[in-house]
């Protein structure tokens, strides 16, 4: 992963749940509970885990939101089209 | 300042340091309010008391403590001729030094990440089972984490430097040692030292190049450094001086002697006193980094528009990525308008000493020499000229280099809207940084000039307050990114010639707002405000912040 950036993982689960780690994990929480959860509304619930290597804020909006497009797609193959 | 504040050995060898007294439980500092708002401890058991900060020249106005009697000044060591002053054995040298627990020893930090010296002689007092000790390196360098293991078993009780960071700042701000750190300035480092606030057992000095009655020098021997200027303090002041060299030289020692026979107790003979790999990196080189580029193109401009590059200018510059940059920017004005500078001071790097050689600058004043293009310049170079730590930036001497600065350009981690810079503490509130000459410079220099990217890995630069005054806000002229200038509204004269040259002067409330909105709005690091793990010294003593407890241990902060 590159700095600036971040990884999302979004997978099936029973209730909406948030994982943030990275370098920025301790000051940037709130920032992106936030965000997440205002994205994460819009679709199933899901276990999201961000993996932040200092990503501003419209780089973490479009990777969630990505990742939750992917995830949700009927076929199933969203995670290996790039 | 209190004049009661002398820190006399007996103070430090205090029944509260020893082991299981001094627990952060039973601590409760009397905290005041400072001039800048900032909470600081009015006396620290062991330590001594402290004055708050006033404002940065307050000490010419109030009334200062006599120095310390006797205590911090050498004793008298009468010595027959042809006394043998050669040892190679650490421990002997330890023996004749009456080093004891409790008492204070010191290092200098001129072999930087190649140093090998603190290491060595640690293990050994370890192993020799000396425990309760003060260290007081003039600073620490970022290889050496082995340190907070001797904070941990012991051997050491109290730590006082310019900094600390990896292992040894996320211990300490893990709360692992008992009594607050000392954080100051070179400048204000030296006024300890000279002043008796500090006062010095042992002095384990590396010396590159050393004959046996103890001149020494840095420049030159394979474990080359450049200048000795922060030893040079230490040399003069210790009660004891051990040189130790792996760089034997034939009596005497020529033609520079950077620390004279007659201070040296002791010539320690070691294999090895580091990697000389490490301690001269190679010559810093300009920036390919656009953002650091517009940064110093930003920096350099408000430095035009200042006026203050002319004829006998003087400058100060640090080895960062946009601070050199400056440099270049700086030298390029001063060929095409054919002006010769005074003097160049600091951190000396290999592109300030390339300016002397081509005559943009009549001296160079080096207090440390940054890299393998400095180390032997000296040699060369009779205007490259060594001065100590005390000669640089101390505010209680008759007259530092640091108070005849024209412009300084300085780095940091934050800074805030009323200008208080940050280089100690990062985003985590843990200790990962040092002071080194930035208050000093920023108090002595008509121009003092911030310089740092609006954001790093996704946070933001400014914020609505810093975790930790450093330097503080009303000694620093200008902030300067790649977004713009903020200048201080105290100088209202330099932001009328940076709008009357059209630079893009911006506020730093504006900037903030700026960059929050691609970066969104930091939480501030939470912290067990009940446990002070260090104190922030301004350079005239007075206190400028605390440095609290982080939440975790050590090894969660990793």
């Amino acid at each position: 992963m590159e700095s600036s950036d971040c990884m999302v993982v979004v997978s099936p689960s029973d209730g909406y749940a948030l994982e943030y780690g990275g370098q920025n994990e301790a000051i940037f929480k709130r920032r992106t509970e936030r965000i997440v959860r205002e994205i994460a509304e819009r679709y199933a619930p899901a276990e999201v885990r961000i993996q932040d290597r200092g990503a501003l804020e419209a780089t973490l909006r479009a990777r969630v939101e990505t990742a939750f497009e992917r995830a949700s797609r009927e076929d199933g193959q969203g995670g290996s089209e790039r | 300042m209190n004049a009661e504040r002398n820190f006399k050995s007996e103070n430090f060898k205090s029944e509260n340091f020893k082991s299981g007294n001094f627990k952060s439980e039973n601590l409760a500092l009397t905290m005041i309010k400072n001039a800048l708002g900032r909470e600081v401890p009015v006396s620290i058991p062991g330590l001594g008391s402290y004055e708050p900060y006033v404002s940065p020249f307050a000490y010419l106005e109030r009334e200062l403590p006599a120095p310390a009697k006797a205590k911090s000044l050498p004793s008298p060591r009468p010595q027959k001729p042809r006394h043998d002053k050669v040892t190679d054995s650490i421990e002997n040298a330890v023996r004749r030094s009456g080093l004891e627990n409790g008492m204070t020893i010191s290092f200098h930090h001129h072999l930087r990440n190649g140093d090998a010296v603190i290491p060595m002689v640690l293990k050994t007092l370890s192993e020799m089972g000396f425990k309760d000790l003060a260290l007081a390196p003039s600073s620490l360098p970022d290889s050496h984490d082995m340190v907070a293991d001797y904070l941990r078993n012991g051997l050491i009780s109290r730590l006082f430097s310019s900094g600390a960071r990896g292992e040894v700042g996320r211990a300490i701000s893990a709360g692992e040692l008992d009594a607050p750190v000392v954080l100051r300035s070179h400048g204000g480092r030296a006024r300890a030292v000279q002043q008796g606030d500090m006062p010095i057992d042992v002095a384990f000095l590396a010396a590159p190049l050393c004959d046996k009655y103890g001149n020494m020098t840095g420049s030159g021997g394979r474990s080359a450094c450049g200048s000795l200027g922060y030893a040079q303090v230490d040399a003069a002041h210790a009660r004891h001086v051990i040189a130790v060299t792996d760089g034997l030289a034939d009596y005497p020692l020529r033609p520079r002697i950077s620390v004279p026979q007659y201070l040296v107790d002791q010539v320690l003979l070691v294999d090895s006193i580091g990697d000389p790999s490490k301690i001269a990196t190679g010559a810093a080189r300009i920036s390919r980094n656009p953002v650091d580029l517009r940064i110093a193109r930003n920096a350099f401009d408000l430095i035009a528009a200042s006026g203050l590059l002319t004829n006998g200018c003087s400058f100060q510059v640090g080895a960062g990525g946009a601070s050199l940059a400056v440099a270049a920017y700086v030298k390029d004005y001063m060929a095409e308008k054919k002006i010769k500078g005074s003097f160049g001071l600091g951190g000396m790097s290999g592109y300030m000493i390339e300016m002397l050689e081509q005559g943009y600058f009549e001296a160079m004043f080096d207090v440390q020499s940054f890299d393998s293009a400095v180390t032997d310049s000296m040699a060369r170079n009779p205007s490259h000229m060594e001065i100590d730590a005390s000669c640089y930036a101390n505010p209680f001497n008759k007259g530092c280099v640091a108070h005849n600065l024209d412009i300084v350009v300085l780095a940091a981690l934050d800074i805030d809207v009323d200008f208080n810079v940050n280089v100690q503490t990062g985003h985590d509130g843990v200790l990962r940084g040092a002071i080194g000459g930035h208050q000093d410079t920023a108090a002595g220099a008509k121009l003092a000039v911030v310089v740092a990217p609006s954001f790093r890995g996704g946070v933001p630069t400014v914020k609505e307050s810093v975790t930790t005054v450093c330097t503080p806000g009303e000694t620093v002229d200008a902030f300067v990114t790649e977004r713009g200038i903020c200048v201080n509204p105290r100088r209202e004269d330099l932001l009328e010639s940076a709008r009357a040259a059209r630079l893009p002067v911006k506020d730093i409330r504006a900037l903030k707002a700026e960059t929050e909105k691609l970066t969104g709005v930091p939480d501030a690091p939470e912290f067990d405000r009940s446990r002070v793990v260090a104190i922030i010294e301004n350079r005239d003593g007075a206190l400028l912040d605390s440095v609290y407890k982080v939440r975790g241990n050590s090894a969660s902060l990793r």
